[in-house]
């Protein structure tokens, strides 16, 4: 099927200029916000000696999470020989790029010595996580780009297959790198767990299809390029079982701390009496970034609108998770005298407020505006985008007959199929 | 994770101050010959640190460590911790409280079921296996042969993961320019900084200033010394009276010990 299929690149001007303008905007606020935290230090932000790592921390690990959720696509289609994915493969591993792109950004403008980034890429500790992180997500890009290549190279194509297992065993580990920067913190009650690694894949699986959803149904809408219904359920369902696999992993790694009485306290903290973080929890990633896209994705009568705001709901979600997750998790106090109420000039025993400052809010958002740039750049200048994306039932070997589902999109012409 | 032979960052090599080391390894030196200069009651000088000479490395055959009597610690005292504000050029910004770099503070404790109060200094806990080097990316957190856990400030980059590693809350990150330093002790702008037991006094053969001030005051609760000598006051110490390691349950075999809690 592959070789049927047609990639331009964005034709729309005005959409690509009006896009352009809108992520070069606060991308270029995340850069003065950068210099200014440079200049000044980062005493002018909300991050101080307890909540060390602020909003940008949460922007940036979202954005890495989802990187690697965000070749899902691609690899159900190379890994899983799922042919009716095959022609958005391409835009999976763009996508993926674009929001790692993003995500490291931030992360390295949020550093006390971003100058010093020549020492992070020649001194290493391979004992530490963060070590082997950096080698993972090198090893990402390089992975990915080859996987690229191999799926835009007609010549290439044949090695798709197993480069996209390389690609996709990697993300898995990359995934559980990530994750593991919290799981290998020996003293904090919020983290310290080995599921904290699996369920940070959960997430992002979660995370990155439904970005990549957004990004396709909007590329397809601006270009009005065809968008098959077919494709659309089964990736609607796919980002389901996803959402409802971070939830039991999310209930898991709750009720399990609920079992141990010294969690008890952290436990009460972020799920009865944390305000923002237990807001957060409650009200953005279980109702907002759980049950309702679920509500939104398995209800009958779905339509595109929903998908879409579906997608939306659970990116929402999964930064308000990344907010309990890294925020929540530091402003609980450490326990260094169990048994004794502890009072100091250094915050003990108190639980940590937090409150973003202009700067590094604009430093958060410029991770998402930095991928979003990527990708609209890319876009314009490669053949990434398959031309038509409608249903082609007789060369998809489907197991499961489509049901007939009202998606709604007056501009689709299911007569046609891909090229 | 290797322990360093040399003082990288904290370092009190050749140059321009080996006159004036000279003069005060003399001065040690003298002092400790004609046993006179005690700095408390039954513990002198010599019995506490030899003076390193320039250029010699750490040695793993000590390890330095404290042994706090939280029992002799008043909560209204702050000796220790003016002490090591003062010697270590650690003065509060101009943010907010919580973004001041604070190597060693007070803790005042209350048991939750009988209400016994204790207070007690609190710093970098010099752990032999310290979770913040484990983590560090650049090797910037490490520990010397003697045990002395420190932050090379040249390869520093700013990630804080250290402090979300330390079980002691123990280290700051410095949010905005610094001005007036000690030279011996540097320090900079979005490097993560704590405790370095004032390791540019111990290779002098001095105490930490904590200590210094401890006694000074006439607390008496803090003790400096080599672990690993059985001869030496600590060791002695902890041979016979109960102490313990704050978080001992994770194993990381800090280098400060506290009686009374």
């Amino acid at each position: 099927m592959a070789t049927h299929i047609a990639y331009r690149e964005l034709g729309n001007r005005s959409a690509f200029w009006t896009l352009f303008l809108l992520a070069g905007v606060f991308v270029a606020a995340g850069l003065v916000a950068h210099v200014v935290m440079e200049h000044h230090g980062h005493v002018i932000t909300g991050m101080d000696n307890r909540i060390v790592w602020g909003l940008p921390h949460v922007f940036a690990v979202f954005l890495i999470v989802a990187a690697s959720g965000a070749l899902n696509v691609a690899s159900t289609a190379s890994v899983f020989g799922k042919t009716i994915y095959k022609p958005l493969a391409p835009l999976s591993g763009l996508v993926s790029l674009c929001l790692l792109a993003g995500g490291l950004a931030v992360l390295v403008l949020d550093l006390g010595r971003s100058d010093r980034m020549i020492v992070a890429a020649t001194q290493y500790n391979f004992k530490s996580i963060f070590a082997w992180n950096i080698f993972l997500y090198t090893g990402f890009y390089a992975v990915v780009g080859v996987y690229l290549w191999m799926m835009l190279e007609k010549r290439f194509n044949k090695y798709s297959s197993a480069v996209g297992t390389a690609a996709f065993i990697w993300r898995l580990v990359l995934t559980t790198g990530t994750g593991s920067i919290f799981g290998f913190l020996i003293a904090r009650e919020a983290y310290q767990s080995a599921i904290m690694a699996p369920m940070f894949i959960a997430y992002s699986l979660a995370y990155g299809t439904a970005i990549y959803l957004i990004v396709l149904m909007i590329a397809c809408r601006i270009e009005a390029r065809p968008l098959g219904d077919e494709v659309l359920r089964r990736l609607k369902n796919l980002t389901a079982t996803f959402v409802a696999a971070s939830l039991y992993f999310c209930a898991a790694h709750h009720l399990t701390n609920l079992y141990f009485t010294r969690n008890h306290a952290v436990e009460a903290f972020i799920l009865v009496d944390g305000g923002s973080i237990t807001q957060s929890f409650w009200l953005g990633q279980v109702l907002i970034g759980g049950v309702l896209p679920l509500a939104f994705l398995l209800a009958p009568g779905v339509t595109r609108c929903r998908i879409l705001a579906a997608c939306m709901a659970i990116v929402f979600g999964g930064l308000c998770q990344m907010y309990v997750t890294i925020i929540g998790g530091q402003a609980w106090p450490m326990d260094l005298f169990p048994g004794y109420s502890a009072t100091s000039s250094f915050a003990d025993g108190v639980i940590q407020q937090y409150s973003p400052g202009l700067w590094e809010i604009l430093l958060a958002f410029s991770g998402l505006a930095i991928a979003a740039l990527l990708m609209v750049v890319a876009l314009r200048v490669l053949r990434i985008l398959p031309e038509r994306l409608d249903d082609a039932p007789q060369e998809v070997p489907l197991g499961d007959a489509p049901q007939e589902v009202p998606l709604g999109d007056a501009s689709r012409d299911p007569a046609q199929h891909p090229r | 994770m290797s322990k360093r032979g040399s003082d990288t960052g904290m370092s009190v090599g050749a140059g321009p101050d080996s006159g004036r080391r000279a003069f005060l390894g003399t001065g040690v030196g003298i002092a400790a010959a004609t046993g006179v200069l005690a700095i408390a009651p039954g513990i002198g000088l010599i019995e506490i640190a030899q003076a390193r000479p320039a250029g010699e490395l750490a040695s793993s055959k000590v390890r330095w460590g404290l042994l706090i009597d939280s029992r002799r610690c008043k909560s209204e005292c702050q000796a220790c911790a003016k002490a090591c504000a003062k010697e270590n050029a650690v003065e509060p910004g101009s943010g907010r409280p919580s973004q001041n770099s604070q190597w060693l503070r007070k803790i005042d404790l209350k048991d939750k079921v009988t209400g016994r109060e204790v207070s007690l200094p609190m710093m970098c806990q010099h752990c032999a296996k310290p979770p913040c080097v484990d983590v560090c990316p650049t090797g910037a957190s490490m520990q010397r042969a003697d045990g002395i856990v420190l932050v090379d400030r040249h390869i520093c980059i700013g990630c804080r993961y250290c402090i979300m590693a330390c079980p002691y809350q123990a280290r700051s990150f410095v949010h905005e320019p610094l001005h007036a330093q000690n030279p011996e002790v540097p320090r900079g702008q979005g490097c993560v900084e704590g405790c370095t037991l004032c390791v540019h006094r111990v290779d002098k053969g001095q105490q930490p200033a904590c200590v210094q001030a401890c006694q000074d005051s006439g607390g008496g609760a803090m003790l400096f010394g080599d672990l690993n000598d059985p001869t030496s006051d600590i060791a002695l110490r902890i041979a016979s009276v109960a102490s313990s390691q704050v978080r001992a349950d994770l194993r990381l075999n800090p280098a400060v010990r506290y009686q009374g809690i």
